[in-house]
């Protein structure tokens, strides 16, 4: 029983929705925008069968009010089976994140790189590196907010039976948060591949950051350029990343690495968790579908002050972030450029989105470079 | 067991009984004894408590020095009659490690049964923490009799401020890691209804952390009142911070010498508090205010968690017994400096802290000094220990300002084992 966290819910029964209902007043996250007195009456008597239930969803949203400016998703899956249990309450949010994705939609799952039309010539003077990431999450185990120590350590054995099977440019090696040596942590700090206990609140309230670093480990290849996270935010984060602009090249290794991996766990009975209305399943609500990012660093310094900047990205179904990732600002004009979607378009398509977007937006700032306007050049909505 | 908590426990079956009757739990019933018993029985065998085990080896606390495999095998699976759970109670120790000087304690009570259905594991940690203290054995005697105090009265060119703090759990509601939002609230109601009838010198008023004004706001802190959303680990990691600021508040009577925390750390954290050296005063007033909230919320049907092996039930297993801390902020530029002034205060069961409180240094020569031990000894007896212990702390202080030398005192011995 050590996975049912919450039997404790048939106890917390015995009180009323209204003495029970969180005080959302302050808040401003999808979660808060969307529960209701009558949304959580209906679900607070349900567990999943692993023992998850609506408070389990909502605790992080509870303790993060949120941003004005930015919209968090305030609540997460603790197991495959959450977004049915719980569909009244995530599938009004799944709505309002994915651009009204309805509850009847069906989601396409393309990996089939060869779909993806050039991507192999965006100009290295301005894009200077290129990445995809998703996540997956294995059937049979519960999600990073609920599992177990037992569970974890599960993911991590079957993880490291199926990467260390990987060859040719996919051979790699594991290295285990708990038990690296400084010399590995001091390479893997400087390759920019370490991933640290979380801290932010999102996550932490969110249970993920439990029995930190039991069962949390790195994997990469010897060429460094594919790489899983194992027991972070998801069961597996896959990223595929080289040095230039030739994303043809990184969403192959991302296609191909990715289906060697789901071969050796479908052989295992654990195969990743997918369906065909959701796509891949994962642990926050905004990475259903593909769960992909994909993008470049690509330095834009006049375009990224042009006026019509924002307006040019949303059109293009891209957003941008600092350098550091989410949450951080851009360093010397350049910008992390990706795919805004995740849910309601394949993996095909939301990567030719970020090529066709990029190449187009590095013609602009070489426009603006040479003075010229680009007026003739704003992209119609995508 | 008084008959208000026998009315409580009925009451509560009573209840689930009924909510489980409702309307919209008929399929959660077949959810669960289908797919869940199946799923609880077969997650047994699949994960057997060997694969839980925590990983420990890199962790000072007590839970970790208690815990062994045999014991958390034996206690995994259990539940308290709130449904809380072993994994629940350690998962703060899991988290944090802790640090090799520091000896945290690495587990917390999730409601008063905590400490019986988990006995296993929580009766080492607390002979552990509370130096050979041995709940199955000894009983802890509890005395709020503020007219025994001896000497209660400092020199105040030394003394600047007494203080002394405790907590107290209601009795029939979780503790503030496994509290529900409607708990909570019910602590938040039963203790401020409480308060509300204090008279006379305890009169005062509730301040709602949520619903408090930036003037109010700005009092509190400036009357360093105010607490605020706990950010160590040691209570993050320990699910004391959900839901924050929700029924969490500070109450304190019009004279601000008595202050009570709702819903922090503790149902309620009680605080009696002066600037100068009347420690005497200080105590009255505290087990004066003390009583009169027993009383009533007494009157309400309600009661403090207590019982005769570990006194007050408190979260956290390091406050059981008293709970109490009393202490004051004392200037000792010179025997500070004396190479024995650890071992004077070790000898004399003292603690220092920065004025800052717990884990704070201190800024120029003047201390917090308190009592080290909580349990086993009754609250008379450690404020006297407190009184006398300080007391002796500023003759030495005297003593070494006119050149004499000091002498290290024999230790105090804590109680027959």
């Amino acid at each position: 029983m050590a996975a049912m966290k919450n039997c404790h819910n048939d106890y917390k029964m015995k009180f009323s929705v209204d003495e029970e209902f969180p005080d959302l007043s302050q808040h401003n996250n999808h979660m808060a925008k969307v529960l209701n007195k009558d949304i959580y009456s209906k679900l607070r008597g349900k567990s999943t069968p692993s023992g998850f239930t609506v408070d389990d969803v909502i605790q992080t949203g509870v303790d993060n009010p949120g941003h004005p400016f930015i919209m968090t998703v305030g609540c997460v899956a603790g197991d495959e089976e959450s977004y049915e249990v719980f569909k009244e309450l995530l599938d009004p949010i799944i709505s309002d994140r994915h651009g009204g994705y309805k509850p009847t939609d069906k989601h396409k799952t393309d990996l089939n790189f060869e779909n993806l039309k050039g991507g192999d010539d965006l100009d290295p003077n301005y894009v200077l590196s290129s990445r995809v990431r998703t996540g997956r999450s294995i059937k049979g185990f519960t999600l990073p907010p609920h599992n177990s120590r037992g569970e974890r350590r599960g993911i991590e054995k079957l993880s490291i039976e199926a990467l260390s099977s990987l060859d040719g440019e996919f051979k790699g090696k594991y290295y285990p948060l708990n038990g690296m040596t400084d010399a590995e942590q001091e390479q893997l700090i400087a390759d920019h591949f370490l991933f640290d206990k979380p801290v932010s609140p999102l996550l932490t309230c969110a249970g993920m950051a439990r029995d930190w670093p039991d069962a949390r480990g790195i994997w990469h290849n010897d060429n460094k350029t594919f790489l899983v996270w194992v027991n972070e935010e998801d069961h597996l984060r896959v990223i595929s990343m080289q040095k230039g602009g030739n994303m043809k090249e990184v969403f192959k290794r991302f296609c191909v690495g990715l289906q060697k991996i789901e071969e050796i766990f479908k052989k295992h009975n654990h195969g990743f968790m997918w369906n065909e209305h959701l796509g891949y399943i994962l642990t926050c609500p905004s990475n259903l579908g593909t769960g992909l990012r994909g993008g470049v660093h690509v330095k834009l310094p006049k375009l990224s002050t042009h006026p019509k900047f924002e307006e040019i990205l949303t059109r293009l179904r891209l957003q941008k972030r600092g350098t550091g990732g989410v949450d951080t600002a851009s360093v010397g004009g350049v910008f992390d450029i990706s795919n805004a979607d995740r849910l309601g378009s394949s993996e095909v398509e939301q990567v030719q989105l970020v090529v066709d977007g990029v190449k187009l937006m590095v013609e602009m700032e070489k426009k603006l470079e040479k003075g010229e306007s680009i007026d003739g050049m704003i992209p119609a909505q995508k | 067991m008084s008959g208000s908590f026998r009315r409580l426990i009925s009451g509560r079956s009573t209840a689930v009984l009924l909510a489980s009757l409702g309307a919209g739990t008929m399929a959660t019933g077949v959810l669960l004894s289908e797919n869940g018993s199946l799923a609880a029985e077969a997650k047994k065998k699949l994960y057997p408590p060997s694969s839980d085990f925590p990983d420990l080896r890199k962790h000072n606390n007590c839970m970790a020095t208690a815990l062994t495999p045999a014991i958390y095998a034996k206690l995994r699976d259990k539940l308290t009659p709130n449904n809380w759970t072993l994994d629940q109670c350690i998962q703060t120790g899991v988290d944090n490690p802790g640090h090799p000087f520091i000896k945290t304690v690495g587990c917390v009570a999730g409601d008063e049964e905590s400490y019986e259905v988990f006995a296993e594991l929580f009766d080492p940690v607390i002979i552990d923490r509370h130096n050979g203290y041995d709940p199955r054995k000894m009983t802890h005697p509890t005395d709020l009799d503020a007219s025994k105090l001896k000497h209660g009265m400092f020199d105040e060119n030394y003394v600047l401020s007494s203080r002394v703090r405790t907590g107290r759990s209601i009795r029939g509601l979780s503790l503030p890691p496994a509290c529900s939002r409607a708990e909570r609230r019910e602590v938040e109601r039963v203790v401020v209804t409480a308060l509300a009838g204090l008279k006379g010198d305890l009169a005062g008023r509730y301040y709602s952390l949520g619903d408090m004004t930036e003037k109010e706001q700005q009092q509190l802190i400036d009357d360093h009142f105010l607490f605020d959303k706990p950010v160590s680990p040691l209570l993050t990691c320990a699910f004391m911070a959900r839901d924050w600021p929700d029924a969490r508040g500070i109450w304190h009577n019009n004279n601000k010498t008595f202050l009570i925390w709702v819903n922090e750390e503790d149902h309620t954290r009680v605080i009696s508090m002066e600037k100068g050296g009347n420690m005497k005063r200080v105590f009255e007033r505290f087990c004066s205010g003390l009583k009169q909230v027993e009383h009533l919320i007494q009157e309400r049907g309600w009661e403090f968690m207590w019982n005769e092996r570990l006194g007050y039930i408190l979260t956290c297993p390091s406050n059981l017994g008293t709970g109490l801390r009393a202490g004051v902020h004392v200037r000792l530029p010179n025997l500070s400096k004396d190479p024995r002034f650890s071992k004077i205060l070790d000898n004399l069961r003292l603690q220092k802290r920065g004025t800052g409180g717990v884990d704070t240094a201190a800024t120029g020569d003047t201390f917090d000094i308190s009592n080290l031990d909580r349990l086993g000894k009754s609250e008379v007896e450690l404020v006297q220990l407190v009184v006398n212990g300080v007391n002796y702390l500023i003759e030495c202080e005297k003593k070494l300002e006119k050149g004499q030398d000091i002498q290290v005192p024999a230790p105090l011995v804590m109680f027959k084992k």
